[in-house]
């Protein structure tokens, strides 16, 4: 495989740094003076804010200019493991930007926003239908505001039950995203960490000592952060509940099992969706994402107000008439704009068409483990579904080349390199997710090109512990950073 | 390695002698290049084992414990800066705090340099 | 299906490499009772019909021409130019910035960002956002919380703040639990924030809606006055990060941590998100904040570049001890913002303040000339103010509703706490307003009355 030379890349300077006095980029209605005199001195602004002057055409290229710096899916392979990179459909786009669809205010009659009433209430019908769960909130902004959320409505229903002064303890398996932890410390929950079993799932033997009448919920990704099934999850679940615990489900993951397992049959009580993963809305670089959050019936009491109900009329309407809700969590509906892609893509697809979906993607991560295995150390070797899990042990004992210098040396061949140094419990993991829209020819050039590395790396190792060499950028010194604190641009003296 | 001074488990070391607490090259080392590091308020009141701050690489935050009691009488200020002093010279100029021991009976608790030496080499196993 | 790449021959080549029979066979790591037994078939649509299934769902809502409600939503312009970068793959279809070599655009976008939102609040550090300012202001109140090391445990927080954010906050406070909110009432004549006269040595942080809900433009240097005293921290809350374009900046008033809300410049503002957080606080407070920080650096060479920096605080590295479980910013929201500022600068920045605030004006004087119709608080405001309404209020909103304006907000839904919002509505207005659209209101507003 050949490496890739960019087209023209430029030095961009930021965009204040370009600004020149006396030019506008934009179009407004004519200049007034404004009426200010009523208004105490003290709460009006003495200095303008130092933004940039510049020309609409030299922001655009400015920005143009950055955009060429991303990769992004529209460009090549992106196989962040546990980010499910999959094709954002235009479709999605296109029909987001129907003005009757958005351009709405929450002020306005429930009458005149029947639409987006609908819409919403057919995106919970269809996350339920598909989970299993009798009810889907759809306001968490992201899926860890998704975790917070489902934790929270745990606590509400333990505190209900009068046992909030004891119920503190939230199991966590060590293969867990981050993102868990922190999201029980919020809660005002204490994580315990358990440990994951040899073969890479849990045992419910490591969850025994933990039952009790402390014991708050457990919180399980699904398939785990390896790729790997937890096919004792049924099991742990009956124990916890007949603890009195619940069961939360990290859905981070359930693209692998859309269609073919719901959640919500398997005894778990409560798991956020991210439908930038799942439902294919764009990640745009960091958000916005949407982190839905569906209950058994149970636990519907405690869903966020508003929720969209059906009247016998067939008149959608907001219901906020519940008394043991844990309150909002939006200001509003939720990351409206991005459920609007995600029930796009679950229209056009059908839940057969879902189902479908998720078996492209299991084949395509278990072509792309079945080979890559040939060439790299896989420290579990169960059964995988959309993901898989190498470790650079071997590699680095033989040539000293690390994961990290792999994943650069990537980047010279066009390939977003595959999520490193997560989940913690694998040393130096090289997380690999392709998602089912990769074609073969693809999924061959990234084993092809990982392969030429690994020969590189006894060949030629500087090359890969200098790389990346075709980037506008070397690696960048994050010490520096770290040191230095540059978090704004200034104005030079 | 400075012969009078002792040492915890955690790798804090504390100097007698002019009661400073640091953390030692080897817990540096594993840290790798330090960039901030938190540190607790003068006239704060530790008990031996207390959580007293932190040290931080890019990567990694490791919490600091208070290898004895006493009260912070003096903080090592060029740190906020200069959070590489740690990496240079973690047993002298990177000192972390100051202390006023409230019970020297408890020194005897720590590890001296031998024991110590020993204590990393079967950590590094 | 057109996302499915995968043909019967490469699936068949597939299988065998991966040395199974058939597809069925990858799932046999999942227990059998776990299937799901009935596969409900539901098919699929063609592009055809799935524009025709939304068209027929935007065809049942009623999009209003003259938007006169605010309340944290306000329909500002969006530039065709800013919405053509936000739209850009390469931007839209990335992931957060992990690999820095091939994510310069983002990061170098967001570092933007950070500059403006420092910029317009004037204060050292701003982050790469948060989801809205709802559940910024719930994390600034738990980063006061940090600040003090966990040992104060009471904030004030004014009722005045959005009830909708003040919801989230609930919410967010509530489940954490080591905090207590006291609630600061409004004085029912001016509107501004009831503050004590002095602290108690267990309030964290005190915390001010600037202007706050009813658009009353607070004392804010009373408020910093009376937290500096005890060394507690004042934040601030601003439904729109837009009126800084003329307002005192948070910064300049003594405030510690100031949080807004962006999407009303992002063009995101329909149905109320996403939203975009915009946070801002002192430098030495930076390490307690929460959310992604880009900072600038060098490669090998020299070369300068961006990467997300100060992570220790963050959740991947800190796990149960980070500042926040937040994961993402809302990168593509807070791209939208910054095009938008480019393009204005401060001096189209000023010109939709101008707008703003001479319409809010008009409508504001023009209403008061209707027999009946009163001003509810004294206090200094800006875009947005309250009035009282002879008669049945939800009838004349309704009436203006038919007739394409949604009129302001009422307020009846918050009545709870006071009687004073019998027959009240919060209005605002923004540079898409013209005079002829409130001569057209002022008309129906009479016509509403003489019938």
């Amino acid at each position: 495989m050949s490496e890739i030379k960019s087209g023209i890349l430029r030095k961009e300077p930021l965009i204040f740094e370009k600004s020149q006095p006396g030019r506008e980029g934009f179009s407004l209605p004519a200049a007034e003076i404004p009426r200010l005199k009523e208004l105490p001195d003290s709460c009006l602004r003495k200095e303008d804010p130092v933004l940039p002057a510049l020309s609409e055409v030299e922001v655009i290229r400015h920005y143009t200019r950055l955009s060429h710096w991303n990769h992004c899916i529209e460009l090549g392979t992106y196989p962040l493991g546990s980010c499910t990179m999959k094709y954002n459909p235009k479709i999605n786009e296109k029909i987001a930007e129907i003005r009757g669809l958005t351009s709405l205010h929450p002020a306005q009659s429930q009458d005149d926003i029947q639409g987006a009433l609908e819409l919403m209430y057919t995106l919970e019908k269809e996350l339920c239908d598909l989970s299993g769960f009798s009810r889907v909130t759809l306001q968490p902004s992201a899926g860890a505001n998704g975790e917070f959320t489902g934790l929270s409505i745990i606590q509400k229903a333990i505190k209900e039950k009068g046992e909030a002064q004891n119920r503190k303890k939230v199991l966590i398996p060590d293969s867990a995203h981050g993102t868990n932890p922190a999201s029980v410390v919020l809660n005002g929950f204490e994580p315990v960490e358990i440990k994951s079993g040899p073969d890479g799932y849990l045992e419910i033997e490591s969850i025994k000592p933990h039952l009790d009448s402390q014991l708050a919920a457990i919180m399980v990704t699904n398939p785990n952060t390896l790729g790997i099934y937890e096919r004792n999850l049924c099991e742990i679940s009956k124990a916890v509940h007949e603890a009195g615990g619940y069961v939360y489900m990290d859905g981070a993951n359930f693209n692998a099992i859309m269609g073919v397992v719901k959640p919500g049959d398997i005894g778990v009580d409560t798991m956020h969706f991210n439908l930038h993963k799942t439902f294919s809305t764009p990640h745009g670089g960091g958000g916005p994402g949407a982190g839905p959050v569906g209950v058994v019936k149970a636990l519907e009491p405690y869903l966020p107000v508003p929720i969209v109900e059906k009247d016998k009329q067939g008149q959608y309407f907001l219901d906020t008439d519940r008394p043991s809700s844990i309150g909002k969590v939006h200001p509003f509906y939720g990351n409206y704009a991005v459920l609007v892609r995600a029930l796009v893509y679950i229209l056009e697809n059908g839940s057969s068409g879902l189902a479908e979906v998720t078996k492209r993607a299991v084949l395509n991560a278990r072509y792309l483990r079945a080979r890559l295995s040939k060439i790299l150390e896989i420290p579990y070797k169960t059964d995988t579904l959309h993901e898989a899990v190498f470790s650079d042990r071997k590699i680095k004992k033989e040539t000293g080349v690390t994961t990290m210098d792999v994943a650069k040396r990537l980047l010279d061949f066009g390939v977003h390199p595959p999520t490193v140094y997560f989940p913690l419990i694998v040393s130096g993991a090289f997380m690999v997710e392709p998602t089912e829209t990769e074609s073969l020819q693809d999924l061959d050039a990234f084993v092809d090109i990982v392969s030429q590395i690994l020969d590189e790396t006894k060949t030629d190792p500087e090359k890969v512990k200098t790389a990346p060499h075709n980037t506008g950028v070397g690696r960048l010194d994050e010490t520096y950073a770290a040191r230095s604190k540059i978090l704004r641009w200034k104005k030079k003296k | 390695m400075q012969k009078n001074y002792i040492f915890t488990k955690s790798h804090e070391w504390f100097d007698p002698k002019t009661n400073k607490v640091g953390i030692t090259a080897f817990a540096i080392e594993h840290i790798g290049d330090v960039v901030e590091v938190e540190l607790p308020e003068e006239d704060e009141e530790m008990d031996k084992g207390d959580e007293a701050g932190t040290i931080e690489s890019v990567k990694t935050a490791s919490e600091l414990f208070c290898p004895v009691s006493g009260k912070v009488v003096k903080i090592n200020e060029e740190l906020e800066d200069s959070p590489e002093l740690l990496n240079e010279s973690p047993f002298d100029k990177g000192w972390l705090f100051k202390l006023e021991p409230s019970d020297s009976g408890e020194f005897s608790e720590l590890m001296n340099v031998d024991e110590y030496s020993k204590f990393c080499a079967e950590e590094e196993d | 299906m057109r996302y499915l790449p995968q043909s019967e021959f490469d699936i068949k080549k597939m299988l065998k490499e991966i040395r199974v029979g058939s597809i069925e066979e990858l799932f046999s790591s999942i227990p059998k009772e776990e299937k799901i037994s009935e596969v409900k078939l539901e098919e699929g649509r063609d592009e055809l019909h799935l524009c025709r299934f939304f068209h027929n769902l935007a065809a049942k809502n009623k999009v209003k021409d003259i938007i006169l409600a605010g309340g944290g939503v306000y329909p500002h312009n969006f530039p065709a130019a800013a919405a053509s970068i936000v739209s850009r793959p390469e931007f839209a279809t990335a992931y957060t910035p992990y690999q820095p070599e091939v994510s310069q655009g983002t990061l170098q976008a967001i570092f933007e960002f950070q500059t403006m939102v420092s910029e317009l609040m004037q204060l050292e550090v701003a982050n790469a956002s948060m989801y809205d300012a709802g559940s910024a202001l719930g994390e600034a109140l738990l980063m006061a919380y940090r600040v003090k090391r966990g040992k104060r445990k009471k904030v004030l927080v004014s009722k005045a703040i959005s009830p909708d954010y003040l919801q989230v906050v609930k919410t967010m406070l509530q489940s954490f639990g080591d905090i207590e909110i006291e609630y600061l009432p409004w004085d029912s004549k001016t509107g501004k924030t009831i503050l004590p006269q002095s602290l108690d040595k267990n309030i964290a942080a005190v915390a001010l809606g600037y202007p706050n809900y009813f658009g009353v433009i607070e004392d804010i240097s009373r408020m910093t006055t009376l937290t500096s005293s005890k060394k507690a921290l004042a934040i601030t809350v601003s439904q729109d990060a837009a009126v800084f374009g003329m307002l005192e900046a948070p910064g300049n008033l003594g405030v510690d941590i100031a949080v807004a809300e962006g999407m009303s410049l992002a063009g995101t503002w329909g149905m109320g998100g996403p939203g975009v957080g915009l946070m801002a606080t002192r430098k030495k407070y930076t390490k307690k904040m929460p959310g992604r920080i880009v900072g600038q650096t060098k490669d090998e060479d020299g070369n300068s570049g961006y990467v997300l920096t100060l992570a220790t605080r963050e959740q991947h590295i800190r796990r149960e001890k980070a500042t926040s479980n937040i994961c993402t910013n809302q990168a593509l929201v807070a791209l939208a913002f910054t095009v938008h500022l480019s393009l204005l600068g401060s001096r189209g920045l000023t010109r939709i303040n101008a707008l703003m605030r001479n319409r809010a004006l008009e409508l504001y004087e023009e209403l008061l000339a209707i027999k009946g119709i009163k001003p509810v608080f004294t206090g200094p405001f800006f875009n947005e103010f309250v009035l009282s309404f002879p008669g049945n209020t939800e009838k004349l909103r309704k009436f203006l509703a038919d007739h394409g304006i949604v009129f302001g907000i009422y307020l009846k839904k918050y009545s709870d706490v006071d009687s004073v919002f019998d027959n009240t509505i919060v209005l605002s207005t923004t540079e898409l307003i013209e005079t002829q659209d409130i001569k057209k209101t002022i008309k129906l507003v009479k016509q509403f009355y003489q019938d």
